[in-house]
């Protein structure tokens, strides 16, 4: 039995009405002991009897590869096998993707592409193999340079905004420039492969295991039946894990060869060329305002790569469809085809690096019109979807606006640049919106139900976005149990096919099919009290009904309940538009004498709907900010002009924000529910905090100093250079 | 090569090649897991563990190197001998100063590690003397963690945390 729904339309709110008080609450996360003890294992852990060691190899150019001298490596101490085979991928799986990537090591199509797996005893042994392979490459190299390409597609474009320009009272055309940038999570890709007959068991480190399996088993050539993918503990994401990765393959290619398990980890300097990487960008803005800073037309252009092949293009300007108002509109990505390492989903996909800089846009657009910031913002929102024309389902970005603002003290800012110093620092403070389309998938969970308690089940992964937390709380509430009645166990293809974690969609998603399970669970407790479900209350194991209580044990009777819940998503998503929104509120200072940017405080304003969890749900903010100050700042994965390889793929030379760069962040939420997101009334949280949160950044960098920086990042040569 | 180490107290004689480092001694010989591998090359700080009480990079090190070291890993942070929490321990769960929990055990090292050498004045770069009398300020925190990166950007956790921990708005 199953409780299906598919969203078509507004749900009601059936949380308002349950009695545990257990979702909402900030709730320590379940899992924090084990993470705390080091006793949570991730995917190279827990080593099985007999384990060989698995190394990747690169190539070290494009065209026709030759292992040169693979029997020497072979007769090397320890080595058992030099793996070449034509199933291993070129690089990880799109999200969602649910098919085997690009397959085959005879050709390299980027430098820095998997060719061989060099397995062996022990894992200094394989290191020592690896290293000792030669790899050779030969023919002519694709393209590597975005200039050099005629790129695929074609803007969508609305009424004519040539004309809107020029009629326009300020007219702003600009172009910004984001580099490559990297997910580099801190559980560098690992698996360890183990076969059982025609079975394999892969424990690995991945966010979508219900596609990973289909994708692991179509890279091998066998029935998803025959394949089982463990994550119970995903150390990080972003994107880098969403599709099956070349070490899960590898490791399962080798384990079938040598018949017995394997394990392949990515060295950290693999994982940044392997794994997909966020695009390089130029965005060339266009705005058309009257005298009062009314949008007449917007343009929004992307130019962003991928490798041959590949069908991702970083959505830059999916939240410009429906962030303004503007009549006359030019929105839309093309494409160059490069032999750079491959592209796909990296934190907030599109709005990460897109809101950032029409933000920046509007922010100029403030200073062209004399407007303040939050003003400009508040005039142009729209009452409608202007791309579409649809309703939004609910639209909270001025009351963002007007909360963080307040919290922030923002009208006591001078609003002309330069206007404070404090030593040889310039003080500044910057603002932006941020937006994030609201997305929902397909998910299914059951939940058993006996006298110890309830124990939810669900493919659904933990990337640390709180999952093992909110669900715990989700079967909670609505069952009436304390949270340590509940067991949460995720991350296994023996489990009913989550959502999966990415694109902010698992904790709507999974969350609300734990919730069809547990409406499911209440259907039947009420059958046996003979009551209906709504007119039912379940608090701390006991079951009310009319004026009847009973302990929930005695309800089952020494049957043990099984609910299972289904969710799709339907025309809620169609009718309506859904986005989260927020506002960033950043201050800096910078300096005079170096052209170094430091974030002296950040605050962010937030509206997702029902918050499950308010402790997780700042943590993610925070993650998303923090990653706004990196973009904004320190991170750029640098290309070589000759070959395209990344030339600092390593965390010494790729600098992500650490503990010194980051000030007190404060975060708030507002009070939402959006009927038309599901029954929980919540929307996906992970990714908004990013979105915007680099233009805050670097729109304080202006108000500071009066340097617009629009080559991200903005590091101290390019400030020195505007200051000189 | 024969090698013997003291972790969490308790001798371990290990027969390794030579090119193992403390760290995969820790995972891959040892199955004590908790020490983390990010990068393999000292630019993140999962790794971290204490030997002799001093925070060290356990991937930077050979474990032939230690023989006869006292070596602590997160799994022996637990206090008591029931293996309860820790303070520190306790405080990371209270204030989310983590979500995936990978980087969790080098933080926890490292911050144990960093308090010894607060309370025994070191300074610091954030430190504006060399008298050896340093607060636990938001400036010598952030700097003197900064060698353990989160990428979850628990930083705001982790700090509170750890002031939470070391029992004041301003150890002296």
């Amino acid at each position: 039995m199953s409780l299906d729904l598919k969203l078509d339309g507004r749900s009601e709110d059936r949380f308002g009405t349950m009695a545990q008080g257990l979702l909402g609450t900030p709730a320590d996360r379940p899992e924090g002991v084990l993470k705390v003890t080091g006793a949570a294992t991730y995917a190279a852990e827990n080593l099985p009897e007999n384990c060989a060691f698995g190394m990747l190899v690169r190539a070290p150019g494009q065209g026709k590869v030759t292992a040169v001298n693979a029997d020497e490596v072979r007769a090397m101490p320890g080595v058992l096998a030099v793996i070449r085979d034509e199933r291993m991928i070129r690089n990880a799986a799109q999200g969602t993707a649910n098919e085997a990537p690009v397959q085959g090591v005879d050709h390299a199509e980027y430098v820095g592409q998997p060719v061989a797996v060099v397995v062996a005893e022990s894992f200094e042994q394989a290191r020592h193999a690896a290293q000792s392979l030669k790899i050779t490459t030969e023919g002519s190299p694709g393209p590597v340079d975005p200039d050099a390409v005629e790129p695929e597609g074609e803007p969508t474009r609305t009424g004519d905004l040539d004309s809107a320009m020029k009629d326009a009272v300020h007219a702003l055309d600009l172009t910004y420039t984001t580099p490559s940038h990297s997910s580099t999570p801190m559980e560098p890709h690992a698996a360890i492969a183990e076969w059982d007959g025609d079975r394999v068991s892969v424990r690995a480190s991945l966010q979508m295991l219900k596609y990973n399996r289909n994708e692991l088993a179509d890279c091998l050539g066998i029935s998803a039946e025959n394949v089982r993918i463990q994550s119970p503990f995903v150390g990080g994401g972003f994107g880098s894990k969403l599709g099956i990765t070349a070490e899960a393959v590898s490791a399962a290619i080798a384990a079938r060869e040598l018949g017995r398990p394997v394990r392949v980890v990515q060295h950290r300097r693999q994982a940044f060329e392997t794994v997909t990487r966020r695009s390089e960008t130029t965005q060339r803005i266009r705005l058309a305002a009257d005298a009062e800073g009314r949008l007449s037309g917007l343009g929004h252009e992307a130019l962003v790569s991928n490798l041959p092949g590949e069908t991702f293009a970083e959505p830059v300007t999916q939240a410009s469809a429906f962030a303004y108002a503007g009549a006359h509109r030019v929105i839309g990505e093309r494409l160059a085809r490069l032999h750079r390492p491959a592209a796909g989903s990296v934190r907030a996909p599109g709005e990460a690096v897109g809101v950032t800089a029409f933000e920046c846009a509007m922010d100029e657009l403030a200073v062209k019109t004399g407007l303040d910031p939050v003003e400009l913002r508040r005039r142009n929102i729209p009452d409608k979807d202007p791309s579409s024309g649809k309703p939004f389902s609910s639209h909270m970005l001025a009351a963002a606006l007007d909360d963080g603002a307040g919290r922030f003290g923002w009208s006591d800012r001078a609003p002309e640049p330069r206007s404070r110093r404090e030593g040889e620092w310039w003080i500044g403070s910057g603002m932006a919106a941020a937006f994030r389309v609201n997305i929902m998938m397909e998910a299914e969970a059951r939940i058993d139900l006996t006298p110890d308690g309830a124990v939810v089940e669900t493919d659904m992964t933990d990337l640390g976005t709180g999952t093992y937390a909110i669900l715990t709380q989700i079967a909670g509430e609505a069952l009436g149990l304390p949270a340590e009645s509940v067991t949460v166990r995720l991350g296994d293809t023996d489990f009913p096919p989550g959502s999966g974690s990415g694109g902010s969609w698992g904790s709507a998603t999974t969350g609300n099919a734990v919730w069809l399970a547990a409406l499911d669970l209440r259907r039947q407790i009420a059958a046996r009290l003979d009551c209906d479900e709504a007119e039912l209350t379940l608090r701390d194991g006991q079951a009310t009904c009319g004026n009847v209580t009973r302990a929930l044990a005695e309800v089952l009777g020494g049957d043990d309940l099984r609910g299972h819940g289904h969710i799709t998503a339907g025309d809620a998503f169609e009718d309506v538009v859904q986005s989260t929104f927020g506002a960033h509120f950043a201050e800096v200072a910078v300096s005079d004498v170096t052209g170094e940017v430091r974030v002296r405080r950040m605050l962010g304003s937030f509206a997702a709907g029902r918050i499950l969890n308010e402790k997780t749900a700042r943590s993610q903010c925070h993650g998303g900010m923090t990653w706004g100050i990196g973009m904004a700042l320190t991170e750029e994965l640098t290309h070589d002009r000759r070959d395209g390889h990344m030339v600092n793929r390593d965390l010494a030379e790729y600098h992500v924000a650490v503990n010194a760069d980051v000030p007190p962040l404060e975060v708030h939420f507002l009070e939402e529910l959006d009927p038309w997101s599901g029954p929980m009334q919540s929307k996906g949280l992970g990714e908004l905090g990013i979105c915007g949160a680099g233009a805050a950044v670097l729109n304080a960098v202006y108000h500071a100093c009066g340097v617009r920086i629009r080559d991200m990042p903005a590091t101290p040569d390019k400030v020195l250079a505007g200051l000189e | 090569m024969q090698t013997t180490l003291s972790i969490n107290g308790t001798e371990h004689r290990l027969d390794l090649d030579t090119r193992v480092t403390l760290l995969d001694a820790l995972r891959d010989h040892l199955g004590l897991c908790g020490s983390k591998k990010g990068c393999d090359h000292g630019q993140c700080g999962a790794c971290t563990v204490l030997v002799g009480g001093r925070r060290i990079n356990a991937c930077l090190t050979l474990a032939v190197m230690h023989d006869g070291d006292e070596i602590t890993t997160v799994e022996g942070l637990a206090e008591g001998a029931d293996g309860g929490l820790s303070p520190l321990q306790r405080a990371f769960i209270t204030h989310d100063g983590f979500q995936c929990g990978y980087c969790t055990p080098g933080q926890l090292c490292s911050a144990t590690g960093m308090l010894g050498e607060l309370a025994e004045g070191w300074p610091s770069h954030a430190s504006a003397d060399l008298d050896g009398n340093y607060e636990l300020s938001q400036e010598e925190l952030s700097e003197r963690m900064s060698g353990n990166i989160c990428r979850c950007s628990c930083y705001p956790g982790i700090n509170a945390a750890i002031r939470d921990a070391a029992g004041a708005e301003g150890r002296k």
